[in-house]
């Protein structure tokens, strides 16, 4: 069962700029995004993100269709798009490292 | 779907129906809380639930809480530990109880002679009422007699691919057999409330809709930060907006019969929002402070049975109403198997379709509605958590079904 072969990578709708792991990608490992095969450039675990589309920082990002928030930063096709590189549209979201960097009733 | 499928549940003087027959042991304050808890230790039935409300300060919204909670249809009998200097209002509480055609009795600590003493008269009083409970009428209840709320927590990137989802689709054939679904926490919908406002059975809803979810963005923006953990990130999440789209699909793609409030039973089958964000200006802190806040909420709201979904790996239950626990990812599932009761991480690995789990999440809401025990329910997770909050009554335009009736 676990040689089954599964695209690590899924576009979940055809507007999306950004694709979702479902299988632990490690770096170097071979992965296809838009008919190109290529290394990728980094691990990727579960449930993250790359880029489906080299985008630029302003950019909206999309999944299910949807805008989830914009690029702070560019990013280049495969690549890691998380908190690093893009923000929400509406309210910042919290991480343990950045919590005491705003107000916050914790 | 079958509409004769039916399940022997506890038939109560209201009129409803509930497919538990819990005592519930409820402490009015954290003062005695402790007492409340030997109680229920010491009685060591799985169907005695301790709940209870820990301010001494006076809420009308964690009143009708308790007062919904205790009242509710999966619950056979109320045992309330007073300490006697809260400010809850006790009597009035019992009264209601009472009133419900369940049984109830009230303790006050400072009058029935301390702690030993309380607890010991707290042991006979669930004696007396198990024994009341376990005389009350079994008949049938069909599916459009129940009542399932949903939520999710410890989201990641898979939740909205695979559980939340499946959910959606096990919501749609509930709501097609006329039962009643509740999704819930708008602060987790901002950034869909255009989307689910055009699903409204009337335009005045959507605008209801809109409405709360802009309530929602406010009151989390004076709180500084929106409803996002840490684990959510580390889970491959972002942005609220990203987790809102994912946890906006448990609802399905029903039309949203109505929006209520904490405390409302919806007045017919069908889709429901329930608004968990407090009315008026933020005070309190933040709406819910955890999962179980919003469950018990829609315990408050009727709610039978919670399906939870979860990424990360939540392992909650719930006093009052169990909790079926679907698992998005399937190397959280590999981890914490023992806590969940459905694998939907099979979407991803091929081993299923999204169908065929939310097929198999009706089946486990149709078992558990039987009598069989939920995973967490089975564990022993009782968790109850109710804080201060205030709430407005919920305008004409929220509940459409029930001006055409």
């Amino acid at each position: 069962m676990s040689e089954k072969k599964i695209a690590p990578l899924i576009l979940l709708h055809p507007d999306d700029n950004i694709l979702v792991c479902v299988k632990q990608i490690h770096e170097g490992d071979e992965i296809t995004i838009e008919n190109e095969t290529m290394p990728s450039p980094i691990s990727i675990g579960v449930g993250h993100k790359v880029a489906r589309f080299s985008l630029a920082a302003g950019d909206k990002v999309y999944r299910y269709g949807a805008p989830i928030g914009s690029m702070t930063d560019a990013v280049a096709k495969g690549h890691h798009v998380h908190i690093h590189n893009m923000k929400s549209d509406y309210l910042p979201s919290h991480t343990r490292t950045r919590q005491n960097q705003h107000r916050s009733e914790s | 779907m079958n509409s004769a499928i039916n399940f022997p549940a506890w038939l109560r003087a209201d009129g409803r129906k509930g497919i538990r027959n819990v005592i519930v042991v409820a402490y009015l304050v954290e003062c005695a809380h402790h007492v409340s808890r030997m109680i229920v230790n010491r009685a060591d039935n799985m169907d005695v639930h301790l709940i209870g409300f820990p301010g001494c300060y006076p809420n009308q919204y964690a009143y009708e809480m308790m007062r919904a909670v205790c009242t509710h249809p999966n619950v056979g009998g109320a045992l309330l530990i007073s300490l006697g200097c809260e400010s809850m209002n006790r009597e009035k509480l019992l009264k209601d109880i009472l009133a419900s055609g369940r049984p109830a009795e009230l303790l006050v600590i400072q009058e029935a002679g301390g702690t030993k003493a309380t607890i010991q008269s707290g042991l006979e009083a669930v004696a007396r009422l198990q024994a009341q409970a376990a005389k009350v009428e079994r008949v049938p209840m069909y599916l459009n007699e129940l009542i399932v709320g949903t939520i999710c927590g410890g989201s990641d990137g898979t939740s909205g691919i695979t559980a939340n989802p499946a959910v959606g689709r096990c919501f749609d054939a509930l709501v097609a057999a006329d039962a009643t679904c509740i999704f819930e926490e708008t602060g987790e919908l901002i950034g869909c409330e255009t989307i689910m406002a055009d699903r409204a059975i009337t335009p005045e809803l959507g605008v209801e809709i809109e409405a709360c979810v802009a309530k929602a963005e406010h009151y989390y923006r004076v709180m500084g930060f929106g409803s996002f953990a840490p684990g959510n990130a580390d889970g491959g999440l972002t942005t609220l907006e990203e987790k809102s789209m994912g946890a906006y699909s448990k609802s399905g793609s029903s039309p949203i019969s109505g929006l209520i409030k904490p405390g409302d039973i919806p007045p017919s089958g069908g889709l429901y929002l329930l608004d968990v964000v407090p009315d008026g200006e933020p005070r309190f802190g933040f709406p819910n402070i955890s999962d179980n806040a919003e469950i018990v909420e829609l315990i408050a709201c009727g709610s039978h049975v919670i399906l939870f979904t979860t990424g990360r790996g939540s392992v909650v239950g719930s006093a009052i109403s169990p909790v079926i626990k679907v698992c998005a990812n399937p190397e959280t599932y590999r981890r914490l198997a023992n806590d969940m009761d459905v694998n939907a991480g099979r979407i991803l690995e091929g081993d299923a379709t999204l169908d065929e789990v939310g097929e198999e999440i009706l089946q486990q809401v149709i078992a558990v509605s039987s009598g069989k025990r939920s995973v967490s329910e089975d564990l022993g997770h009782q968790e109850f958590i109710l804080t201060y909050k205030a709430f407005e009554p919920i305008g004409p335009s929220c509940l459409p079904v029930r001006q055409i009736a």
